[in-house]
């Protein structure tokens, strides 16, 4: 299944992303092989979202579906590389 | 996980851990912040801290009992107010500084995780000021404050947190430890997550920081000298004193310790001290203090002693002293442990010493410096600038400040133009890595981005050149007294000298020096210089080859420059731009160097080069520069026209390496590519001609051009890996330098034009270039071929066959060099080819290896030389 996630992160408004994210989290449930998430949108990510993203990973790799990052841009994927997180998810130019 | 501290409890650990990764985050999310976004979020931060700048005082003061309420909210100003002057208009955040004229751009990169420590001295002031750092440069802090600070730090990052979160910093960028021990600081100066360790604290707290095996940013111990000079304003060199030393209870640790006074002024000073509200102990006072706020084993400062006011300091010792006292000032006769009050002393007591000279004052001061305030601190009052110079010059100190009171005016900002800091660096004497007042810049990573800058180049030849036959003439129109001539006995022989005589102005002086036709030695080079003053030349006409040319360039260099040093003048250059001796502009004489060339090869006459031969230490220097070079040139074939077969040959092919190695150099420009393959050209058309027919005056005459043609080339683009296996392979078998150039060259166009197996860095060079080079030489010579291989190998067999014409051998074993004498040769002549500088110029660097095979091939035969085939590379 894919969920995108098509509004971009406001200032000060760090709540759409995460909201997205908690979606998904929901949504693992339905998911069997594989979960693609669509952050061609996402200009930022902040630690609530993070925190999401790091439960999402645990979650997917004890169902065994396979998480894939489409697109996410150079600022949010160091982000990724600095929380050590990038590994866990497969991620797509 | 960091190594587990067994005294540390796996719950603290879980609560360090917490704090560690709330930062981590906050750090990674902060790195896509913009500059306006941190800007955004700093300044309403500063107008926090000011609003709570006395509040944030009164908690200080209330909690560790240091130091004065006015101060301390003044010092929570400096904190926020002046560093925010400095920083707010700085970039930190992208591209931070430019240098478009040097190709050079520095770009921020946040730091991370920054654990920091924070004094009992100035506690308020520091959070405030590292929050501050912190939130401008994008990094998230981690606070352990002194244990008897803590609470008053706290609230500092409680206010600096909630204002900076308020306005969009991310979530957890500032956290502070709830009480902690040094395990606590232990373990988290170790955990991988943290970047940096920026410690303003005690030595202990900055040796912890040092030892953990992270970066660190520490302070030092200060001891500050004060040197109040005679001709300082000494009214305001007291009250500066009295502010400073007295600013938060003496708490700064760059605040004044010791006073050095001269003995002209030292009771006037005194007296300046008392009236406005100094204490001057007497001798038995200044004893008792001495004991009392000193401790006795260590040497250093009571703690109890540290903040505290004069008057309460003055009854806890037992001195009497006014009520609104505000000093005590106790004088010393010297510095040391003898002397207990000239340790620093972090209260309102102040050490005075009487200096009988400048010379005494400095070693006192000196002496005050190294008794523990090494890299610190230190001021000097003074309008001697020769006082000052010499004070800033003998003392080791971060911050010299000149006139002006230490603690204020080393926190930068207000009485001078230092950057305004809560943290000295101490450099190494304080055992820190900087000497700077710490700012933004240290809270980042600077990387520099350097864009590739082309060298400039040049293209350098003598202002006159006259050629083609009886070009010699034009000696009539130069002007002089007294003109030396250098030939050599040949010359005089063939009646060339007498041709030069002829032309030369009746009026003028003429003397002839004959040297031997060799390289010329320092010893015939000073008989020329003896001759030139003998007759105070002004004109010096070198008739001859290389080797008079070449001695007469170093005679005018050493009648011109009689000091000049021909051995320092050798010494070895990479570039020439940059090398190391400057060669003398500065003359005694001036003379005109006229070079009249007698054979077609070295091109000597318009070259920047000189040959001298040290036979006492069996070697030859070469002179390069472009001073050497001749003022004129005549480049006549009517003196060529005899020249022996065998040295029209030698020279030919001499002037044909010149062309070809500076063809493919990696200095090679439009400007040499111009000479050099005009060059090659004229040789492999009229070489053959000069030699089979050598009265024919067109080949004579174009050849004379083509060395003088590619002499200009070589001049200013340099030769290659051939001269350096030729001037190895010459000098050890006696072979003359033409033929051993003759020997390498076709396998050396075989291996230029070969993928390197080691490139040579030039900046100019944008891609390997000599294949290509070589291609158009062969087009230019008609010799056809429609790939790059092929044109190079076409080179290549048109070059083997001029040499086979010109009857050059062609081997090295054809010259009667046995196999095992030349095996026995080759480790001395690699490691002489690498010595020379010839290759530095090569298009691709030689590998000994390659010298070694280079070598061989030569020896077995120019039959055998080809380009090793590489598709990808010589596709047209």
């Amino acid at each position: 299944m894919t969920m995108a996630t098509n509004a971009a992160w406001l200032e000060r408004n760090t709540t759409s992303v995460t909201h997205m994210l908690q979606d998904a989290v929901q949504k693992l449930d339905d998911a069997e092989n594989e979960l693609v998430l669509d952050f061609s949108s996402i200009t930022r990510i902040d630690a609530s979202a993070l925190k999401v993203l790091e439960e999402l990973a645990t979650k997917a790799e004890a169902k065994h579906v396979s998480l894939v990052l489409r697109n996410p841009n150079v600022n949010v994927y160091k982000v990724l590389k600095l929380m050590r997180l990038s590994h866990r998810f497969s991620v797509q130019p | 996980m960091t190594e587990n501290i067994p005294s540390l409890s796996e719950e603290r650990i879980s609560y360090l851990e917490g704090l560690v990764s709330k930062a981590r985050t906050a750090a990674a999310v902060f790195t896509q912040y913009t500059q306006e976004d941190v800007d955004r979020i700093v300044k309403p931060m500063v107008l926090a801290g000011l609003a709570q700048a006395q509040y944030l005082a009164s908690l200080a003061i209330e909690e560790t009992k240091l130091g004065v309420l006015e101060d301390k909210a003044i010092k929570n100003m400096v904190a926020t107010e002046f560093v925010y002057n400095y920083v707010k208009d700085k970039p930190t955040v992208g591209v931070i500084r430019e240098f478009p004229e040097r190709g050079l751009v520095e770009v921020a990169e946040p730091i991370g995780v920054i654990f920091s420590l924070t004094p009992i001295t100035n506690p308020t002031s520091t959070v405030l000021f590292k929050c501050i750092m912190a939130i401008k440069t994008r990094n998230a802090v981690i606070f352990s404050p002194h244990p008897s600070a803590w609470k008053c730090c706290h609230e500092a990052v409680r206010i600096m947190y909630e204002t900076a979160l308020k306005c969009g910093a991310p979530e957890g960028v500032f956290t502070c430890l709830e009480s902690h021990t040094l395990q606590d600081n232990a373990y988290l100066m170790r955990h991988k997550d943290v970047g940096l360790i920026d410690a303003t604290g005690g030595p202990g707290a900055v040796k912890a920081a040092y030892s953990s095996g992270k970066p660190a940013l520490g302070v030092g111990p200060g001891n500050t000298p004060v040197y109040l000079e005679k001709t300082a304003d000494l009214d305001m060199a007291v009250v500066d004193i009295i502010t400073s030393k007295t600013f938060d209870n003496g708490t700064i640790c760059a605040s004044e310790q010791t006073v050095v006074i001269d003995d002209e002024i030292y009771d006037v000073v005194l007296k300046k001290f008392a009236e406005l509200g100094a204490h001057i102990c007497n001798e038995k006072e200044t004893e008792l203090l001495g004991r009392t706020v000193i401790d006795p084993n260590t040497g250093f400062m009571q703690p109890m002693a540290v903040g505290q006011k004069a008057t309460r300091i003055a009854r806890f010792v037992g001195i009497p002293v006014k009520p609104k006292t505000k000093l005590l000032i106790a004088p010393i006769a010297g510095v040391g442990r003898e002397y207990p009050l000239s340790a620093e002393k972090l209260f309102p007591v102040l050490a005075v010493c009487r200096a009988k000279s400048v010379d005494h004052a400095l070693k006192l001061c000196v002496d005050v410096n190294h008794a523990g305030g090494l890299g610190h601190t230190a001021v000097v009052f003074s309008s001697n600038e020769e006082v000052v110079r010499k004070f800033s010059e003998v003392i080791n100190a971060g911050r010299i400040i000149v006139n002006s009171p230490g603690s204020i005016g080393a926190l930068g900002g207000v009485y001078n133009d230092m950057v305004p800091t809560f943290s000295f660096g101490c450099g190494t004497g304080g055992g820190n890595s900087t000497t700077d007042n710490v700012n933004v810049y240290h809270y980042l990573n600077i990387k520099r981005v350097a864009r590739r800058t082309q060298a400039h180049m040049w293209f350098r030849v003598p202002n006159q050149i006259y050629f083609n036959m009886n070009a010699v003439e034009n000696l009539r129109q130069f002007q002089s007294r007294s003109t030396l001539i250098v030939t050599n006995p040949a010359l005089e022989q063939f009646g060339h000298l007498d041709i030069v005589r002829r032309q030369i102005p009746s009026q003028t002086a003429v003397r002839v020096l004959v040297i031997p036709d060799a390289e010329p030695e320092v010893k015939v080079v000073m008989q020329g210089v003896e001759a030139l003053e003998s007759i105070k030349a002004d004109q010096i006409v070198a008739l001859g080859g290389g080797s008079v040319i070449d001695a007469a360039k170093i005679m005018k260099l050493k009648y011109e420059s009689p000091d000049a040093d021909l051995e320092e003048l050798a010494a070895p250059f990479l570039d020439l731009r940059k090398r190391v001796v400057q060669y003398p502009t500065e003359k005694v004489n001036r003379a005109r160097l006229i070079a009249i060339s007698t054979t077609s090869g070295t091109g000597s006459e318009v070259t920047p080069f000189a040959v001298l031969s040290d036979k006492d230490r069996g070697r030859k220097v070469t002179l390069a520069d472009y001073s050497l070079a001749p003022d004129v040139a005549i480049v006549d074939p009517q003196f060529v026209m005899s020249m022996p077969k065998g040295l029209t040959v030698d020279t030919g092919i001499d002037c044909m390496t010149h062309a070809l190695e500076a063809a493919v150099s990696i200095y090679a420009s439009p400007y040499t590519d111009s000479n050099a393959m005009q060059a090659i050209r004229l040789v492999f058309k009229y070489l053959p001609i000069a030699v089979e027919n050598p009265r024919d005056e067109e080949a004579r005459s174009m050849m004379h051009n083509a060395a003088c043609i590619a002499a200009i080339a070589f001049s200013n683009a340099s030769v290659g890996v051939n001269h350096a296996l030729a001037h190895a392979f010459g000098a050890r078998f006696g072979v003359p330098h033409g033929k051993a150039n003759a020997l390498m060259l076709p396998h050396v166009i075989a291996y230029n034009a070969s993928v390197p197996t080691k490139f040579m860095p030039s900046p100019n060079q944008r891609a390997y270039v000599a294949h290509k080079k070589y291609a158009t030489i062969a087009d230019l010579l008609g010799l056809g071929g429609h790939t790059i291989e092929e044109k190079v190998n076409n080179l290549v067999a048109a070059t083997q066959q001029l040499l086979d014409q010109l009857g050059v051998p062609g081997s090295i074993a054809e010259l009667g060099i046995s196999k095992e004498d030349f095996e026995r040769a080759i480790p001395d002549l690699v490691k002489n080819a690498f010595d020379d500088p010839s290759w530095r110029s090569n298009p691709r660097m030689p590998l000994v290896s390659e010298l070694v095979e280079l070598f061989w091939s030569a020896y077995h035969g120019r039959s055998l030389a080809k380009v090793a085939s590489a598709s990808h590379q010589h596709s047209a």
